[in-house]
């Protein structure tokens, strides 16, 4: 246990045990019942059902291996796979569910499977064992992966809304919205590799979060930006939960979860560790 | 070490007991599995919607593609002619192959540029998916939307090496004539193919990642067997005395037809026998390539859906 309490510290060692900000949770952390918390509705939207998840994970090939045709050939062949090929059991086993208003933060060390537990929910990883039952397709606030860094911010604004699956009238709506709630003003015009990176982080999630979810999943999307920018996503996720969605925030940064979710997970190494009220949670994650 | 600490989470959560299960209660709620593959008019529908989608992407790729060179989108002419350079010098020139074929410049010109149009939409589509990972791990969207886009994306590239090419063809004493109308059904056959083929290897390529190494391999060896710059009719029967049908077989491949067809519309002395009609063999090998690989294609890459992007 001292162990694990070290490395934790080494992790999160400048962060505040409790922020001390007022936060707006409904004290009822004892997970009884069929609601682990007095929550708004009461309708389940996410439910995730002793979930386990199994990565294939390719190792970086000898020098022998690279670049011979022949090999390769010989290889496919034989029918044989790499030899490097590992499997990582990212998530071992996790249950909870999820309810409408429901904003959920999810806390843990790096590779604790935080990443992997979203992208399950949003039905991009396919389960190895257990399953995962939601309404509506969940969505992974995550476009930066089909936009461009050589194109203007204009031109990535209108990929991305495609890539989400909006229509050209959807696109032209939201175009003008999309421009003013990232702030960056003429720099639109300008390709997205002159920005600064927290131009660029403002511009991203502005577009993913254009488009309107049931449930939404944001994975560290918050972590950059100036003050300003961060009131006004903190915002835009009340909004989303207000509409009766349901978000699920991973984030380093404790501050961003207290003040925006009603209930934190803390994974550890794969597991739920502890499922509650922020405050308690994020405090008892703080001792490690 | 963390056994005790998750043991007693396991029991929180695990202290469900008593109660419906968790299968039941979604059920109850209506929700559903997240992972299922929809059914293969259902997906075809999806990925109609996603044209304008598909669309974007292959040109916002092209525009981006040049961008850090000085020579830009000049490239996208530059490479067929440089390679078609080459291989006028070496086997036009010094092997002496062409002193056989009327017109040799347009005969090697012509199978340069209909081989490098399907070679790159087969080397881009392997990658499609493969190179796409982060993309696929984010956003839901048909997968075949991206190997479609690499295809468009060769499409747009075509039609400027296409202008080239007739340029050249006509710089070479070629007049143009009413046959040259039957241009954009042979590129239509052409682009028909491709997509059905672009689709089987962004699969193959997805689940097999030796693909890639592979691919330089077999396309070099596609180039050799169409008869880009030598006459297959010629090399095949008349001066390695195999027998006809091995140079039938050969004129089969998707990619030798393709050019023959093109040959007879551009060069009217290329085979004066035919008279700008490939024998039809040939035109029945065009229109069997394109319908097959599209139909299978589809429905090939469809039956992997939900695991791309998985490991």
């Amino acid at each position: 246990m001292a162990e694990l309490t070290k490395e934790l510290s080494q992790v999160k060692g400048d962060k505040p045990a409790v922020s001390g900000k007022d936060v707006r949770v409904h004290p009822n952390p004892e997970p009884q019942g069929k609601s682990p918390l007095d929550v708004p509705t009461g309708t389940p939207t996410v439910i995730v059902d002793d979930l386990h998840i199994v990565y294939r994970v390719y190792g970086a090939a000898s020098d022998a291996e690279k670049g011979n045709a022949v090999n390769a050939l010989t290889r496919v062949l034989r029918r044989q796979g790499r030899p490097q090929m590992k499997e990582v059991h990212a998530v071992k086993g996790v249950t909870f569910v999820a309810y409408h208003g429901d904003a959920i933060g999810i806390v843990g060390r790096n590779g604790s499977g935080k990443s992997t537990l979203l992208r399950a929910i949003a039905g991009l990883l396919p389960p190895h064992k257990g399953a995962v039952y939601t309404d509506g397709q969940p969505s992974l606030l995550g476009v930066n992966a089909a936009l461009m860094r050589e194109l203007t911010g204009e031109r990535n604004i209108v990929l991305g809304c495609y890539a989400m699956g909006m229509t050209p009238a959807e696109v032209k709506e939201k175009y003008q919205e999309i421009v003013d709630f990232s702030g960056i003003d003429e720099f639109v015009q300008l390709p997205m590799s002159t920005y600064s990176s927290g131009m660029g982080a403002r511009l991203r999630f502005a577009i993913s979060s254009a488009k309107t979810h049931d449930v939404l999943l944001i994975d560290e999307a918050l972590a950059t930006g100036d003050r300003d920018f961060r009131k006004k996503s903190e915002e835009r996720i009340r909004q989303i939960r207000e509409s009766a969605g349901t978000v699920f925030l991973v984030a380093h940064d404790l501050r961003v979860i207290e003040q925006t979710c009603n209930r934190v997970i803390w994974l550890h190494k794969g597991k739920i560790k502890m499922d509650g009220d922020p405050k308690e949670v994020i405090s008892a994650y703080n001792k490690g | 070490m963390s056994q005790p600490e998750s043991a007693v989470a396991d029991a929180q959560a695990g202290g469900r007991s008593g109660q419906e299960p968790l299968a039941k209660l979604a059920k109850r709620y209506g929700l559903r599995r997240a992972i299922a593959r929809p059914r293969f008019p259902v997906y075809l529908r999806m990925l109609w919607q996603r044209r304008h989608f598909i669309l974007t992407y292959a040109t916002s790729r092209n525009v981006t593609k040049y961008s850090s060179s000085t020579l830009g989108q000049l490239w996208q002419v530059l490479t067929p002619l440089l390679n078609a350079a080459i291989y006028f010098v070496m086997f036009g020139v010094i092997l002496g192959g062409g002193k056989d074929i009327e017109n040799y410049p347009a005969f090697l010109l012509t199978g340069m540029f209909i081989f490098t149009y399907t070679q790159r939409t087969v080397t881009a589509g392997a990658k499609s998916i493969s190179g796409n990972l982060s993309m696929i791990r984010a956003l839901h969207f048909p997968r075949a939307s991206l190997p479609l886009a690499y295809t468009i994306q060769e499409l747009q590239q075509l039609a400027i090496s296409m202008g080239v090419l007739l340029v050249l063809v006509v710089l070479t004493g070629e007049m143009p004539t009413w046959y040259w109308l039957m241009i954009p059904v042979v590129l239509l056959l052409q682009t028909l193919f491709n997509i059905g083929a672009g689709l089987v290897v962004a699969r193959v390529g997805a689940q097999m990642r030796d693909l890639n190494q592979l691919l330089p391999f077999i396309t070099r060896t596609w180039l050799y067997a169409s008869g880009v710059f030598f006459s297959i009719q010629a090399k095949v029967v008349g001066a390695a005395e195999l027998p006809q049908w091995v140079a039938d077989v050969m004129y089969l491949n998707p990619a030798a037809s393709y050019i023959e067809w093109m040959r007879e519309i551009l060069i009217p002395t290329y085979n004066t026998s035919h008279g700008h009609h490939p024998p039809t063999m040939v035109l029945v090998s065009c229109v069997f390539w394109a319908v097959f690989a599209l139909g299978f294609g589809f429905w090939y890459f469809w039956r992997s859906e939900e695991r791309y992007g998985r490991g």
